[in-house]
């Protein structure tokens, strides 16, 4: 069976972190970084960090207000690996340290 | 020896010789019954921001504000003169609340032509002017002209949209916020309006966490890892290079490095591929400096923290900036607003750094806020009241003081000593 791509074809090898990591929206990236096992973080993470900033550069081809659903796709990979970044560089859990209970929520934010 | 010049007094804050230099009482954060002081004396007196011009874009544009600490609720909205007006939002025939969806408690935006109550039909226009009942004649008397809704005092300085809940401000804006704030009539906010906005839930009296964002005396320690661990000094200091008070507002500059010119190895991964991060873009449009942005002549200049009495502070950094309110809910809790505000993304990668720039405010205020959950419970003891501010803490020692002293101001009105 073959599923139907969602990445641009240079991106191909991250097809199978698109169902995960491919979210649209702050919040359902935090809740994914949240959620996640710090192992499954770190597969993401060590997979897609050689290509970063190529994956920066093949999105920012495109205006901001005509980007097409592929490169949208890898768009939201760059920011879900934004959020895990701050997982695996910055405080090593998923969580930052000393948080405790504290919540907060992105109420809006620009699209894309 | 500092690295920065201190007033000739020695200290910053002995510069300001009311403030004293002794010990402070945070007992002002832990009591209810110095909330309701505080409701009455700072909530019902000061200006109050709500929000920014560009949040009301055409004639109809409106959003309601609820304001605990006034145990109120106020509709701010854009008339067809294109003036912005504040009403309380309550309609003047049976009470009911004029403007809400599904909760009454959640605050709500939108346009519209007019309101209408949903009880009885009332309508008022964008001006508060009541103009319609259902079946008139069954009234007694009913003069429409007498129940307009109630107006709200309302302002604006620079884009920034103020009210004020005393039936007669004791000052006008611009006199309240005085030539500090002023100072930056003409820095251009207007210019940036792309916004990520936050809010948060907070286990802390309002004050002790605006405390945390008026010194960076904790940043070594508690936001350690704003420095790669690699690179991380065990005993970092941390020096302002200006302070300021004026009337009851107050502001902090700090020196910044332009972050591309570090070595990598001080920076993260994250921060060097979107060339982004903890202070932001590293490059940014090129910004009007005004005068009133760096008072302390700080070069390399960074941030400059200007906190706006009582609740409201605005971070600028080179060409954006960081906007903070703290709405009190009772003695030790807070609803948290935060945005971060950018000139619009021209390209992609630039939307990216926004992005950055913004999941990185939240990892810090989240350190913050968990912490300061402590710091509440541990001062509502009672057992500690005398605590030693160093002079890098010269701003939470005004704010206190500010605190107290409207706070007695409002009494002695009430009881006049020897009355």
């Amino acid at each position: 069976m073959v599923t139907e791509a969602r990445l641009p074809s240079a991106f191909a090898e991250f097809e199978p972190f698109a169902e995960k990591w491919c979210l649209a929206t702050e919040a359902e990236r935090w809740e994914a970084r949240l959620t996640t096992a710090m192992p499954e973080i770190r597969q993401f993470y060590d997979a897609f960090a050689p290509r970063f900033e190529e994956a920066i550069d093949y999105c920012d081809k495109f205006p901001l207000d005509g980007v097409p659903d592929d490169a949208l796709n890898l768009l939201h990979l760059i920011y879900s690996m934004i959020m895990v970044s701050m997982a695996v560089e910055i405080f090593g859990t998923q969580k930052p340290t000393d948080s405790a209970d504290a919540v907060m929520h992105r109420v809006s934010a620009p699209v894309p | 020896m500092g690295r920065w010049p201190k007033p000739a007094e020695g200290s910053w804050t002995e510069h300001y010789p009311e403030l004293g230099t002794g010990p402070v009482s945070f007992r002002d954060s832990t009591t209810p019954e110095f909330y309701e002081m505080e409701c009455e004396a700072i909530f019902k007196r000061a200006w109050l921001n709500v929000g920014r011009v560009e949040e009301l874009p055409r004639v109809g544009s409106f959003f309601t504000k609820e304001i605990d600490a006034a145990k109120t609720s106020v509709i701010v909205v854009k008339g067809k003169d294109e003036k912005i007006r504040a009403f309380y939002n309550i309609c003047r025939h049976r009470g009911n609340k004029l403007v809400w969806n599904d909760f009454p408690n959640e605050e709500v935006k939108g346009a519209c032509r007019q309101f209408t109550c949903k009880y009885h039909g009332w309508r008022y226009g964008l001006d508060g002017a009541l103009t319609f009942v259902q079946q008139p004649g069954e009234f007694f008397d009913l003069d429409n002209s007498e129940y307009g809704l109630s107006p709200v005092h309302c302002d604006a300085w620079n884009g920034f949209i103020f009210i004020n809940l005393d039936p007669e401000p004791r000052w006008s804006l611009r006199e309240f916020l005085g030539p500090m704030i002023t100072a930056l009539d003409d820095y251009p906010f207007g210019l940036m309006t792309e916004r990520y906005d936050f809010t948060a839930q907070n286990n802390s009296n309002w004050k002790i966490f605006a405390d945390a964002f008026q010194e960076y005396y904790h940043v070594p320690s508690l936001h350690s890892q704003q420095v790669p661990s690699e690179v991380r000094q065990p005993n970092a200091t941390f020096e302002c290079g200006h302070f300021q008070i004026d009337g009851p507002h107050r502001l902090v500059s700090t020196a910044g490095t332009r972050r591309w010119l570090l070595a990598p190895e001080y920076m993260y991964p994250v921060e060097r591929i979107t060339r982004s991060g903890l202070v932001g873009p590293w490059r940014t449009p090129e910004t009007h400096q005004s005068t009133g942005l760096n008072p302390g002549g700080i070069e390399p200049w960074g941030i400059t923290n200007f906190q706006i009495f009582p609740n409201l502070e605005i971070l600028i950094y080179h060409g954006w900036y960081l906007l903070y309110r703290y709405w009190p809910t009772s003695h030790n809790t807070h609803k948290f607003e935060a945005y971060n505000a950018f000139h619009p993304a021209r390209t992609v990668r630039e939307r990216i750094e926004h992005e950055v720039a913004s999941v990185v405010l939240k990892e810090f205020a989240l350190q913050d806020a968990g912490m300061l959950g402590g710091t509440q419970a541990a001062l509502e003891y009672g057992i500690v009241d005398d605590f030693p501010l160093s002079d890098q803490e010269i701003l939470v020692r005004h704010l206190h003081k500010v605190a107290v002293d409207w706070v007695e101001e409002y009494k002695s009105e009430r009881h006049p000593v020897g009355v």
